[in-house]
């Protein structure tokens, strides 16, 4: 049984990598039409900037948690406006194509510089150790990972529900001329979202650097996977994304221990058996 | 609902009579290649790729649909070809048979998934579908994992033709692709490719014309698949292995570019981009990893300033002056 509950301590936290990525991809999606490829990367510079903090500055865990979202958001904010922006109005394609070019570039520069063999980042001493829960061993910074996700993905999900500034977003998704006649600069407004999404991809690279280390391809492979989370759960809702990401993780781990070949491709499975049985996705509205 | 398309895939007007001078410049040209002292691998690697991105090009350019899993139908028929070659010691023809239904096999079951959602969907489900299948070829024993099937036998075709005869295999490979290319050329001209056409333009008016859309959907992707197929069949006698580069995600992306580079929608576009990208990688091969970069930096500049690719480009200037 104690292998059981870590592979399900796992799932949930590869859950929380796909509810976070999922939920940004779900939120540019929103405002860009633009399926942002690029997710992966940014995914790993987060990662990359919270070991430049720890290594050339000797910022650690906690201040990264805040300065590479932000420096990775600005970066993605300075991609918006060079280039995300001339493609509003084309074809969902053209987005996908440089999207995907984009983050060719940026893993290609960090793989000549780093290889593709791991960086390592220690957990912060705060959260070091574990707990005994009496029916498993619960080593703190994975149970840490878990909480703050779902912290993170609850207050985005109020932000763009509840708040105000939410309304705003989702009317502009709505219809960007009308609301843009109301005085609101929907412009600034879509370079913020892109900016919002790319940050919680960064997010995700600094919780996931000391569990996965730091590896320039960490994102590679991981986006393929969330494209498939998106797939299965639709675009349409940011609290569907939040549960399928955090659903497909946890059925994840279940196949690591009940059949471990499988777990590898049982997100794609369930991608294919869910398009058969209601392909406009779980939670999508029909696109 | 929108379009699929939104009329942003440059459409580029043709002219039957000029592509058949094309057609007529291309053949002759790549006839006396063995005669001029070019690495005939080289070209017969290029034109593997040139067919591989018409056929993905059928699809894009004609459907409307961006596949980002190709390298699956690549791979696939590859795979299933150096195994016949190799273990079942068939001969080259049935081989190449094999591996292509193989392919078309493939592509009806994919198919019957991936049309099932639009546009942006699309792309994402075949890229998902194309790495399920890298995973299940990385455990299945038949494909030796990382090493893959390497030492293939090239043999006779037709008991005749000697294909480790590398003037020899360049013809038989050349043949095979201007047979793919004849084949895609006649189906973008038939009654069924206008069909395609309308589909990419407005999908909800084709349905209302009582077209079932989803069919022509479906039989566009298994054809597109089944030569993607042959290309791969093919590209096994040229590089002797077939390994899980071949349906990598990366491969996929490739084979966008080249469509991209040589313009999405264009006859003669794929070729084009083929061969320019074959020859970067060869010219590049030193550069490591930055190779990587250079396409990365590729894909940004055709997507921003040159979307309609070399020979869309080409053709549009052309009619400027006219």
């Amino acid at each position: 049984m104690q292998a059981l509950y870590a592979q399900l301590l796992v799932g949930l936290i590869n859950g929380s990598f796909y509810a976070l990525l999922s939920l940004g991809l779900a939120v540019i999606f929103g405002m860009l039409n633009i399926i942002n490829f690029a997710h992966g990367a940014v995914y790993m510079m987060g990662a990359f900037v919270a070991y430049f903090l720890l290594n050339l500055a000797g910022i650690g865990y906690w201040p990264a948690l805040i300065i590479a979202p932000v420096v990775v958001g600005i970066f993605g904010m300075f991609l918006e406006r060079t280039m995300l922006k001339w493609l509003s109005g084309l074809d969902h394609l053209y987005g996908l194509l440089l999207t995907f070019g984009l983050a060719l570039i940026i893993q290609g520069v960090f793989q000549n510089y780093f290889g593709s063999s791991g960086l390592p980042y220690s957990i912060p001493d705060e959260l070091k150790g574990g707990m005994n829960l009496g029916f498993m061993f619960l080593p703190i910074y994975r149970g840490w990972v878990v909480v703050f996700s779902l912290i993170v993905c609850l207050l985005t999900w109020y932000l763009i529900e509840r708040t105000r500034l939410g309304a705003y977003l989702r009317a502009a998704t709505e219809n960007p001329t009308l609301v843009r006649a109301f005085g609101v600069n929907v412009p600034r407004m879509i370079t913020l979202t892109y900016g919002l999404g790319v940050g919680l991809a960064a997010l995700a690279g600094v919780l996931s650097a000391p569990i996965n280390q730091v590896r320039p391809l960490m994102g590679a492979d991981l986006i393929i996977v969330v494209f498939a989370v998106v797939v299965i759960g639709g675009m349409g809702s940011i609290m569907g994304s939040i549960i399928t990401g955090f659903t497909l993780g946890v059925i994840e781990g279940l196949t690591k221990y009940f059949y471990p070949e499988a777990s590898n491709t049982v997100v794609f499975v369930l991608m294919v058996l869910v398009l058969l049985v209601k392909p406009s996705g779980l939670t999508g509205r029909a696109a | 609902m929108t379009a699929i398309t939104e009329n942003s895939i440059p459409v580029t007007a043709r002219n039957t009579k000029d592509e058949m001078i094309a057609f007529g410049l291309m053949t002759a040209l790549l006839l006396v290649v063995p005669l001029t002292g070019v690495y005939p691998f080289f070209v017969m690697q290029a034109l593997c790729f040139a067919l591989l991105a018409c056929a993905f090009n059928l699809l894009i350019g004609y459907g409307g649909l961006l596949s980002f899993g190709h390298a699956m139908f690549l791979g696939t028929a590859g795979y299933i070809t150096a195994h016949a070659l190799k273990v079942w010691g068939l001969t080259p023809e049935l081989a190449i048979l094999v591996g292509t239904a193989g392919a078309a096999g493939l592509g009806i079951v994919t198919g019957v998934v991936a049309i099932r959602r639009q546009g942006i969907y699309f792309s994402m489900i075949t890229l998902a579908l194309s790495q399920l299948l890298y995973f299940i070829y990385l455990q299945t024993p038949f494909t030796h994992g990382e090493d893959g099937i390497q030492g293939i036998p090239q043999g006779h075709l037709f008991g005749i033709f000697n294909l480790a005869n590398p003037t020899i295999l360049y013809y038989v490979v050349l043949a095979g692709f201007l047979f793919g290319f004849l084949l895609i050329f006649r189906t973008i001209n038939s009654p069924f490719g206008e069909v395609l056409k309308a589909i990419r333009e407005n999908e909800q008016r084709a349905i209302s014309l009582g077209y079932k859309t989803d069919q022509y959907k479906l039989l566009a992707y298994i054809l597109s698949g089944t030569l993607a197929g042959f290309a791969g069949s093919l590209k096994v006698f040229v590089a002797q292995n077939a390994s899980l580069t071949d349906v990598h995600w990366t491969m996929s992306g490739e084979i966008v570019l080249m469509t991209l580079v040589g313009g999405l929608g264009t006859v003669f576009g794929p070729v084009v981009g083929a061969f320019v990208i074959i020859a970067m990688q060869q010219y590049l091969a030193g550069f490591g990893q930055w190779v990587t970069v250079i396409q990365g930096v590729i894909f940004v500049v055709c997507v921003l300033t040159f979307r309609r690719g070399v020979v869309g480009e080409i053709a549009h200037h052309f009619r400027r002056w006219l």
